[in-house]
């Protein structure tokens, strides 16, 4: 088995009284797309926020390609290839959707510390960033409208380009179809599914159709701690799960 | 094109208008039409920050100070023959003083900036703040160059081929260099440097998922924005001929920044109207009364809190412009 891409040890974080991680060990292996799942509040989005560098873990270790980046900055750790998207879209929503994706290929190509060509005309971040919004099925039309003035679906497609740009080995993908109608998750589902074999992903989700159609292996997260791992099938058949989980998510 | 054609009419006669001041026989226009240009300029400079990189610094006056008092402190060595620490000499030329200066404001915003964007929000503003004060006091006690008194600079400085006794060129060479400025400005904010700088105003959190941290680069715009306000700073005490604390107090900081405000915050030209009209409503004001603080006050809240865009944006819907 090849070394995992990610792998995180014994990861713990308190809010206060409240463990929001709780002694957590997980790994995500090349290429694999590892979908964590539980009910609202169980700690995915604060995992997130550890594996990512904006929340400090009180204790365990997280590893990025072989690498101890625990106290890593989130700066350096997506300069390492580590790629994110947010439960809630963080987008520049003064800009364009080129122009968001056109400021995300800038940061991959090096520094910015350069003052005086024009970066608005630039081909060398346009082209790119045209060819990423194609990647991922970006209307055309919709690409000169300014962010504040699009829908929860078209920021959702647009995030996962800005994402795309930093050439990531792997995604963290925090509820990527939230908000999204039935086929535009439909879309979003063949999008992720495209990438499969490029970048690992750990994928955080509550439509289960999402999960089962893409996921290789299954975490179900429940107060911090994961309550079991494997493939759709052993997850659906386990009966932890279903009591944690799955029968309430049916119900 | 509407655009375009606006900006020359209005550097036409930018341009022109010593010759206009003498026309109307108003010979102090000129030189109030200086000082209104270096508080323009002053303004532009701390536009870069506020405008284009979300910074609100509340001491944007401890740099214009520093490279006012940098042109006197140089002047009073000169006028001595005596080498600062007997070690640098004085001057009084222009071409010297100026880069002199904005070296200085920019060291200064250096160190305050390294410090002082460790913070952010409502702690940033007073950290600014809280710095300029100390850079004022510390001139109030500088007894050698005047302390509260303030310095005279007996003789503008020298530019070769170039007699600023004359105000009308004073006048043009202060409109020169801030034209330079606004071009410089113009090619930062729209550079990839300009980018970055809008992204983090924007959105912070998701310039460093993209992978830029934003610390240098507001580092840079904050040493590049002091060094602004230097030139301007050096320039005003060449209209002057005077400096003294006053021109680093909390007072001035305040006044560059309803500048920007007033003018439009994020806009290329805003300072520059900001300042016209600024200084055009304290004339006007106080040719009304004495207490014309108390009208001016109202006048800027509402400007604040109802004119978004400032009179920038007023110029833009006036021209047809539509701003994306
Ligand atoms: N910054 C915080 N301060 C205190 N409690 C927090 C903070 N962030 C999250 N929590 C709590 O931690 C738990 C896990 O939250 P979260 O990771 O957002 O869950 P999920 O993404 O699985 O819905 C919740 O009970 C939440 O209220
Ligand atoms: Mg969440």
């Amino acid at each position: 088995m090849a070394e995992p891409i990610l792998e995180i040890a014994g990861l713990v974080k308190r809010f206060g009284g409240l463990t929001a991680t709780d002694h957590l060990s997980l790994d995500v292996r090349p290429g694999e797309i590892h979908a964590l799942i539980g009910p609202n509040g169980a700690g995915k989005s604060t995992l997130i926020g550890q594996l990512v560098g904006e929340i400090a873990p009180d204790a365990g270790t997280v590893r990025f390609l072989g690498q101890d980046v625990t106290r890593a900055s989130v700066p350096a750790r997506v300069k390492m290839g580590l790629g994110r998207s947010f439960q809630i879209v963080q987008l520049l929503d003064e800009e364009t959707a080129l122009a968001n994706v056109a400021l995300a290929v800038q940061a991959h190509a090096g520094h910015s510390f350069r003052f005086w060509r024009r970066a608005d005309r630039d081909e060398r971040l346009l082209a790119p960033a045209r060819a990423l919004l194609d990647q991922v099925d970006f209307p055309e039309p919709r690409r000169a409208a300014r962010v504040a003035d699009m829908s929860a679906g078209e920021r959702k497609v647009l995030e996962l380009a800005m994402v795309l740009a930093g050439a990531p080995r792997l995604l963290l993908l925090d509820e990527p179809m939230a908000g999204l109608g039935a086929s535009e998750s439909i879309r979003m589902t063949d999008t992720l599914r495209a990438l499969k074999g490029g970048p690992a992903m750990l994928l955080v989700e509550h439509d289960m159709d999402a999960v089962f159609a893409l996921a290789d292996r299954i975490t179900v997260l429940v107060y911090g701690r994961a309550i079991a791992t494997g493939t759709a099938a052993e997850i659906r058949a386990n009966p932890a799960v279903q009591e944690a989980y799955l029968a309430e998510e049916g119900a | 094109m509407r655009e375009k054609i606006a900006l020359a009419i209005l550097f036409a006669a930018a341009v022109a208008l010593p010759f206009l001041m003498r026309a109307l026989d108003l010979p102090g226009g000129t030189g109030v039409a200086t000082s209104i240009l270096c508080l323009a300029f002053a303004a532009s400079s701390l536009n870069l920050i506020i405008g284009h990189g979300g910074m609100i610094s509340f001491g944007h006056a401890a740099y214009y100070g520093i490279g006012a008092y940098t042109v006197g402190i140089l002047w009073e060595h000169f006028r001595q023959q005596e080498p600062i620490f007997g070690l640098i000499p004085g001057t009084d030329q222009l071409l010297i003083t100026l880069p002199a200066a904005m070296l200085m404001a920019g060291l200064a915003a250096a160190v305050i900036g390294a410090l002082s964007l460790r913070t952010s929000g409502v702690q940033f503003i007073m950290i600014t703040l809280a710095f300029a004060q100390m850079l004022f006091f510390l001139f109030v006690g500088l007894k050698a160059y005047g302390g509260d008194d303030g310095m005279t600079i007996r003789r503008r400085n020298a530019v070769p081929g170039l007699d600023l006794r004359d105000i009308d060129q004073l006048y043009w060479l202060v409109l020169g260099v801030l034209c330079a400025w606004l071009f410089l400005q113009w090619r930062i904010v729209g550079s990839r440097f300009g980018r970055v700088l809008e992204g983090i105003r924007q959105n912070e959190r998701r310039m460093r998922a993209i992978g830029i941290s934003p610390y240098p680069y507001k580092l840079a715009a904050f040493v590049i924005a002091g060094m602004g306000a230097g030139a301007a700073g050096a320039l005003m005490a060449n209209y002057m001929r005077f400096v003294s604390p006053d021109i680093m107090s909390w007072q001035k900081s305040g006044e560059i920044m309803v500048v920007v405000i007033l003018g439009g915050i994020g806009t290329l030209l805003g300072p520059v109207l900001g300042a016209i009209a600024l200084q055009g409503l304290e004339f006007f004001l106080g040719g009304l009364t004495e207490h014309w603080a108390i009208i001016l006050g109202p006048i800027l809240v509402v400007v604040v809190l109802f004119g978004r865009g400032g009179i920038m944006a007023l110029v833009n819907r006036l021209l047809g412009v539509r701003r994306g």
